[in-house]
């Protein structure tokens, strides 16, 4: 079965949805009515079928068209990725990691041939062919890291692992939750999650680090993280601010359906085998208002997690502004029955 | 998620008699394929069934990690152990079939290192034989330094002279050769990483060098190749599983408790990682804590223990498990 893929933008007239078929597999995050910080973290392994844990790294419809705003995004900002000098090999770790698995999850897609150091990589939907060695940086367009990121969904950072710590020393960052790569790049754990609110007090923090550390190769783990997002826009970095921070004053109660998205990201935590770096692909999942609420169950409880978010939470997640409406407008779908337990739609 | 590492399935494919303490070992998949790629200073847990009993021992990986054909690890015979490098030593022979983990690295390179100067004692040898493998390829710098009693047990070291010649230093104490540690940590360039692994005694020597010299301590690296060590047998009630164990003589408290049936996580099982740390619900009696993982804080509160290595002599200990 092919993947129908869409042509649709991220800015200016976002003309970005969601097909039914990719409605039904929307990983919402929610599986009870309330929402509090948790490590939440579970075995990243192949889940069933039509849902987007079928295979480790998800290709979906808008795969080509968030290919195509990445390049825009880095067109204007080569900084969204870096990787400090010795984070080299964790780059090659990375490209052999998505070619591998992409070959193997979707061969019609793609196809990586191996001959020792020889590679000869087809990326069919991007339309490219490349034959390179592989650890000779001189024999791609881009270093290894920004080569396959380019093709690849989702936001990837890559963790050095030291002194009993982890260290955002390399990534690819394009499709962010209003944080920057150019701003963390250097920094430790306790660092970039310094602005996190109430989670330090739960001692989060420290069980997260404990665990990541010590995830073996082989054994990736994940986790779901959310927010909100007004109008479909992928990049919502610091460095845009000014052009998407007014977005928030544009809700009224007539446009919540289709300006309001649901921000849903799949965190994966994979150990890289040549340099024992922690590879944290970020997979961000959009979904508006009006589609969310094709499923009643995701409606009633997505009302009720909204409603209810602790103060001090929808400020960290810049909500304030929009969270009346937005619940106000829900509200409508609510018909305060239970929820079933689970993720899925009803 | 399932404790400790994945299994792969493998066979013994070779057996070299290294010298009159050592022999390796040498590992391929039982189905042909490509074993995981590694990085230098990883280990591999390798699962030994001696009869109704399951030993786990680490041992680092000392095969170049740029071809993951087959794995290979020295193990060097402990006469007075639990049995473990006796196991090895006396009863797996070529083409065996044995199960051993995915590779763990607790003991990697720091990349950012200039330098990299390596130390070495005895057995503790075999990390950087991969080490040196992944950074003579790349054109790494680094400078190796290994001490060893006398020529019948110097693992190695002639293949490591013929291949890295002048980067590689040996000392005989046979031969009353000294390891001038002081002039060698003194005259490093900037930005070199020390990395050392060997017996307890040479670790601490190194690492209390270096504090002195005033290396930052985050430039320090090293790996104890500490076994659990046989005791007293002790009884121990498991409180969440509701059962009590006898932890015997040649036997760990981790290797007990999974005997009964609870598989609790572990990396290392060295007392390093300090994932099969245990809380202590309550005690009459006294702990010989074998780790290096637990604050002299967590040891005097007496409310946690590590499995892998720690044992306890007393009247009764119930942990949280």
């Amino acid at each position: 079965m092919g993947i129908n893929f869409r042509q649709e933008t991220f800015r200016n007239d976002f003309s970005f949805k969601n097909s039914p078929e990719q409605i039904r597999r929307f990983p919402f995050p929610f599986h009870e009515d309330g929402y509090m910080y948790s490590v939440n973290i579970e075995p990243h392994v192949p889940g069933p079928k039509n849902t987007v844990f079928e295979h480790l790294f998800d290709v979906d419809e808008h795969y080509i068209s968030e290919m195509r705003d990445r390049a825009m995004v880095l067109a204007e900002d080569p900084l969204r990725c870096q990787s400090l000098p010795y984070m080299t090999l964790a780059g090659w770790d990375t490209l052999e990691l998505l070619m591998t698995e992409k070959a193997k999850s979707y061969p019609d897609l793609f196809s990586l041939t191996r001959d020792g150091d020889k590679w000869h990589w087809i990326n069919r939907p991007l339309g490219i062919d490349d034959r390179f060695t592989f650890g000779d940086t001189s024999t791609l367009p881009y270093g290894p890291l920004e080569y396959i990121t380019r093709q690849s969904q989702g936001d990837f950072a890559v963790l050095d692992q030291r002194d009993g710590n982890l260290w955002m020393d390399a990534g690819m960052v394009t499709t962010q939750a209003d944080w920057s790569l150019d701003f963390d790049i250097g920094m430790n754990f306790f660092e970039w999650h310094a602005p996190v609110p109430l989670a330090h007090e739960m001692g989060v923090f420290n069980r997260a680090l404990k665990f990541l550390m010590a995830i073996q190769q082989g054994q990736p783990a994940r986790r779901f993280n959310w927010t909100m997002t007004i109008n479909p826009r992928l990049d919502t970095s610091p460095e845009n601010y000014h052009k998407w921070g007014t977005d928030r004053t544009t809700v009224t109660p007539d446009n919540v359906g289709h300006k309001v998205h649901l921000r849903v990201e799949v965190q994966m935590f994979f150990r890289l085998p040549r340099s024992n770096a922690l590879l944290f692909p970020i997979r961000c999942y959009l979904i508006k208002m009006e589609e969310l609420v094709s499923s009643p169950k995701w409606a009633r409880r997505f009302h009720r997690v909204l409603r209810d978010l602790p103060d001090e939470l929808a400020e960290y997640k810049g909500l304030v502004r929009y969270r009346p409406t937005t619940v106000e407008w829900l509200s409508k779908y609510d018909d305060g029955q239970p929820t079933s337990p689970g993720f899925g739609p009803d | 998620m399932k404790a400790g590492a994945n299994r792969i399935e493998a066979v013994v494919t070779d057996i070299v008699t290294v010298n009159e303490l050592v022999k390796r070992f040498h590992f391929r998949r039982t189905d042909g394929g490509i074993l995981p790629t590694f990085s230098g200073g990883a280990h591999i847990v390798v699962e030994m069934r001696d009869e109704e009993r399951t030993r786990l021992n680490p041992y680092s990986l000392m095969s170049s990690p740029l071809d993951t054909r087959d794995y290979t690890i020295s193990v060097r015979r402990d006469d007075a152990g639990r049995g473990g490098s006796l196991f090895m030593h006396s009863r797996v022979e070529a083409g065996q079939r044995m199960v051993i983990s995915s590779p763990v690295n607790l003991f990697s390179l720091d990349l950012r290192a200039r330098k990299h100067l390596m130390i070495a004692g005895g057995i503790g040898i075999t990390p950087f034989l991969a080490q040196t493998a992944q950074l003579a390829a790349e054109g790494g710098n680094f400078e190796l330094h290994y001490c060893f009693r006398n020529d019948g047990v110097g693992s190695y070291a002639d293949f490591l002279r013929q291949r890295y010649d002048r980067k590689v230093n040996l000392y005989r104490s046979d031969l009353q050769e000294t390891f001038e540690l002081e002039r060698v940590l003194a005259t490093q360039p900037l930005g070199t990483h020390l990395y050392v692994c060997g017996p307890e005694g040479m670790i601490d020597w190194v690492r209390a060098t270096a504090a002195g010299l005033g290396w930052p301590m985050e430039t320090v690296h090293y790996e104890h190749f500490a076994a659990p060590q046989p005791g007293k047998p002790f009884d121990v009630t498991l409180a969440l599983s509701g059962i009590d164990i006898r932890v015997g003589e040649h036997e760990s408290l981790l290797e007990a408790i999974e005997a009964a049936g609870i598989d609790p996580p572990y990396l290392c099982r060295g007392g390093v990682c300090g994932q099969c740390e245990t809380n202590v619900i309550s005690h009459d009696g006294k702990f010989l804590h074998n780790d290096h993982w637990l604050s002299e804080e967590d040891r005097r509160s007496g409310c946690k223990i590590m499995p892998c290595v720690s044992r306890f002599e007393g009247r009764s200990l119930v942990l949280e498990r």
